[in-house]
C-alpha cells in the first residue's frame, strides 16, 4: 500500500495536475517536500511510494534527495537553524554571531542540540544579505527567514520554537 | 530616483494587492495584449523598447522571444526566479512587493509566444513567496484573469509555481529546466538552446522575474517612452542590489548608467566608520575585483561600461569591499561557495574548484607560501574556457583578478618560506 498516496490524495492530484500527464517525473521536487513534512526528513519507504506514483526508479528519486541541499534522507533536529555566512554576510558580521549562538547552545555546526529540537547548520547566500545576520528555520515543512538578527532575538527565536514543542508534547501527553 | 518603473510599490502602498493594483492600470497591458494586438506585435514592441535581460547576460528580450519556431509547439514560459548569486535580493522584493506586476508581465510573455502554460522556478528557500504567489493565482484565477477564454478570446493561460531545493546551478537556464523536469539540476549542452529544445524538449522563453516586470509598462505606454529611461545601449532602470561594507545596503532602482559613485555615496551613505572604499564586485561573487579610485567612481554602470575592467553588469549585485577587507580571505570565501555549488558534471569544474578551494584554505590557514599562491592562479587560468557552463568560468574571476591586483593581500598571509611535503 501506497501510505503517502492514500493519506495525501487531494494533495498529489493538485500536484500532478501542474504537469503534463506524460512528464508527471516533473512532479517529483513537489512530493518530496511532501513525504518530507510528514517524517521530518525523506524516509526509505517515502523514496518508494514516489517512486512507486511516479513510475521512476528508487535511485531516480534517491539521487534527486542527495542533489539537492533542502532534502534529507537522514532524521535530524527537528528544526535547521540555517546561518548565513557567505560573503556579503560576512562582511557584516555574520562569521561571529554564528560562533556566538553556536556558544550558546553549547553545540558546533553540524550537531543537533541534546532535546533532539535544533540542528545547526552555515548555508550560502539566502537573499537577505542587507539584512544580515540572517538564518532560516527549516522545520514542520516551513521555511522561515529571521532578518537583522542579534545574539539576543536569535535565542528568543529559539526558545520559542523550544516551547511550541514542549506544548505539544504536553499536549499528546 | 523619485519615479519608480519596477520597485513601484514604494510610492504605491498597497500595491501588492489587487483591487490596487487594478486602481493603477493593473492588466491593461494585458487585456490590450490579448484583445488588440497580435503576438508579433507584442514580441516587436518589447524589441523597439531595447529590454534587455536582467538575470545577468543582458540579452535583448524581443529578440530571445522570436526565437521561438512557429511550427513545433507547444511553448512554455518559464520564469527564473531562483535568485541564489550572492548579494542578490531584488527578484524577492519584486515578488513580494510587487507581485502582480512581475505576474503580468509574464502573462505578457506568455501570449506573445503563444504559451498556455507557464511556470516559475523559485529558489526553496523562498518558500514563503511561492506561497504567496500561490495566492495571486488564485486571486486571477478567480478575477478571470487567468483561465480559460481570456477576455472573450480564445487564449488560455495557466502559471504554476515551482518550488527549487537549494542549488545555486538552477539558477541556469539549462539546469533550471532539467530540475524542472523531476532531474538532476545539471546544464545542458548546447545548442540545442532552450528557444528550440527547452522544457520537455519544446520552444521555451525562460526570463528572469525583474525582466519580466519590466513588460507591462511598455506595452502600456511603448517602446518610445521606455528610452526616456537609462542609456542608449541600455534602456531603462536597472535594480541594485546593494551589499557589503556599506552604510545603507538595500535595493535600489536606478537608470542604468548610474555610476558607482551615486550608487555607493549618495544612495547608500558610503562605507561605514570612516573607512576607504577598496574595490567593488558588480555581479555578486561571480565577478572579477574592481579596484576603486576617484577616477574609477565615475564610471557608468551598464552592460558595456564595465568590459574595460574585465567585468559585467550581471545581475547587478553590487557588493562594495573596504579597506577592512582581506582580498585572500575574500578569494576564499568566493571559492568555497563555488566548490559548494559546482554540479559535479564537468571534470575541470569539478576539480578546478576543489583544487581552488583547498589551497585558497591552507594560504587562509597560514599553511601556505606565495608558491601556493601562484598554484591557485594556474589552477583558474587553467580552467578558464574549458567548463561546460558559466559556473566554472565564474569561480576563476575573483581568484585571478584578486591575485592580479590585491597580491600585497596574499603576501600578508602567507608564510615566508616554502612549505614542502
Ligand atoms: C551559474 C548561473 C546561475 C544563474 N542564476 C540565475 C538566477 O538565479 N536568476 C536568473 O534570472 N538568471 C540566472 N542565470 C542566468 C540564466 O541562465 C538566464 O540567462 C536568464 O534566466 C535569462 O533571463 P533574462 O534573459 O531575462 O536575463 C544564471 C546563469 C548561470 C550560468
Ligand atoms: S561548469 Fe561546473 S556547474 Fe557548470 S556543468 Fe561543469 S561542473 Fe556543473
Ligand atoms: S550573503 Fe547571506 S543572505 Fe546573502
Amino acid at each position: 500500500m501506497n501510505t503517502l498516496l492514500t493519506k495525501y490524495a487531494d494533495e498529489i492530484r493538485a500536484i500532478l495536475a501542474k504537469y503534463p500527464p506524460e512528464h508527471k517525473r516533473s512532479a517529483v521536487m513537489p512530493l518530496l517536500y511532501l513525504a518530507q513534512r510528514e517524517a521530518g526528513y525523506v524516509t526509505a519507504q517515502a523514496m518508494a511510494e514516489i517512486a512507486e506514483i511516479l513510475e521512476i526508479s528508487i535511485t531516480d528519486v534517491a539521487s534527486i534527495v542527495g542533489f539537492y541541499t533542502l532534502y534529507y534522507d537522514q532524521p535530524h533536529g527537528r528544526y535547521h537553524i540555517q546561518v548565513c555566512t557567505d560573503l556579503p554576510c560576512a562582511l557584516r558580521g555574520a562569521e561571529d554571531f554564528l560562533k556566538a549562538l553556536c556558544q550558546a547552545l553549547g553545540i558546533e555546526v553540524g550537531q543537533v542540540t541534546p532535546d533532539g529540537l535544533f540542528t545547526i547548520e552555515e548555508v550560502k547566500c539566502i537573499g537577505a544579505c542587507h539584512r544580515a545576520p540572517v538564518f532560516q528555520v527549516q522545520g514542520d515543512g516551513e521555511i522561515v527567514f529571521h532578518e537583522n538578527q542579534t545574539l539576543e532575538t536569535a535565542l528568543a527565536v529559539i526558545e520559542a520554537l523550544r516551547q511550541k514543542a514542549q506544548q505539544e508534547k504536553e499536549g499528546t501527553a | 530616483m523619485s519615479e519608480y518603473l519596477i520597485l513601484r510599490h514604494r510610492a504605491i502602498p498597497g500595491l501588492e494587492r489587487l483591487p490596487v493594483y487594478l486602481e493603477h492600470q493593473g492588466f491593461a497591458a494585458f487585456r490590450k495584449a490579448v484583445t488588440e494586438l497580435q503576438p508579433a506585435q507584442v514580441i516587436q514592441m518589447v524589441k523597439d523598447s531595447g529590454l534587455r535581460g536582467r538575470g545577468g547576460a543582458g540579452f535583448p528580450t524581443g529578440l530571445k522571444w522570436s526565437f521561438l519556431p512557429n511550427d513545433l509547439w507547444p511553448h512554455y514560459v518559464v520564469a527564473n526566479a531562483d535568485e541564489s548569486e550572492p548579494g542578490t535580493f531584488k527578484d524577492r522584493e519584486i515578488m513580494e512587493s510587487n507581485p502582480f506586476q512581475f505576474l503580468e508581465g509574464l502573462m505578457i510573455a506568455s501570449y506573445a509566444v503563444q504559451a498556455n502554460v507557464a511556470y516559475i522556478y523559485i529558489r526553496g528557500e523562498y518558500w514563503h513567496i511561492a506561497k504567496w504567489l500561490d495566492q495571486k493565482i488564485a486571486e486571477l484565477e478567480q478575477a478571470g484573469l487567468l483561465g480559460e477564454h481570456l477576455f472573450g478570446t480564445d487564449y488560455s493561460l495557466r502559471l504554476y509555481t515551482h518550488l527549487g531545493a537549494g542549488a545555486y546551478i538552477c539558477g541556469e537556464e539549462t539546469a533550471l529546466l532539467e530540475s524542472l523536469e523531476g532531474k538532476l539540476g545539471q546544464p545542458r549542452l548546447r545548442p540545442p538552446f532552450p528557444a528550440t529544445a527547452g522544457l520537455y524538449n519544446r520552444p521555451t522563453v525562460v526570463n528572469n522575474v525583474e525582466t519580466l516586470a519590466n513588460v507591462p509598462l511598455i506595452v502600456l505606454n511603448g517602446p518610445a517612452w521606455y528610452h526616456n529611461y537609462g542609456t542608449d545601449k541600455s534602456p531603462g532602470t536597472k535594480v541594485f542590489s546593494l551589499s557589503g561594507c556599506v552604510n545603507q545596503p538595500g535595493n535600489y532602482e536606478l537608470p542604468f548608467g548610474v555610476t558607482f559613485r551615486q550608487l555607493i555615496f549618495e544612495h547608500g551613505g558610503g562605507v561605514p566608520e570612516g573607512r576607504t572604499l577598496k574595490a567593488v564586485m558588480t555581479a555578486g561573487a561571480s565577478s572579477v575585483l574592481i579596484p576603486m579610485d576617484e577616477s574609477v567612481l565615475d564610471t557608468p554602470m551598464d552592460y558595456e561600461s564595465l568590459n574595460k575592467f574585465g567585468g559585467s553588469l550581471g545581475s547587478a549585485s553590487v557588493i562594495v569591499l573596504d579597506d577592512s577587507v582581506n582580498m585572500a580571505w575574500l578569494t576564499q570565501k568566493t571559492v568555497n561557495f563555488f566548490k559548494h555549488e559546482s554540479c559535479g558534471k564537468c571534470t575541470p569544474c569539478r576539480e578546478g574548484t576543489y583544487w581552488m578551494n583547498r589551497l585558497a584554505e591552507r594560504i587562509m590557514r597560514g599553511q601556505a607560501s606565495l608558491r601556493e599562491v601562484d598554484l591557485l592562479y594556474q589552477v583558474a587560468r587553467q580552467m578558464q574556457g574549458k567548463c561546460l557552463c558559466a559556473l566554472g568560468e565564474f569561480s576563476t574571476l575573483a581568484v585571478v583578478s584578486s591575485i592580479d591586483r590585491f597580491r600585497a593581500d596574499f603576501e600578508a598571509v602567507v608564510t615566508k618560506e616554502p612549505i614542502y611535503g
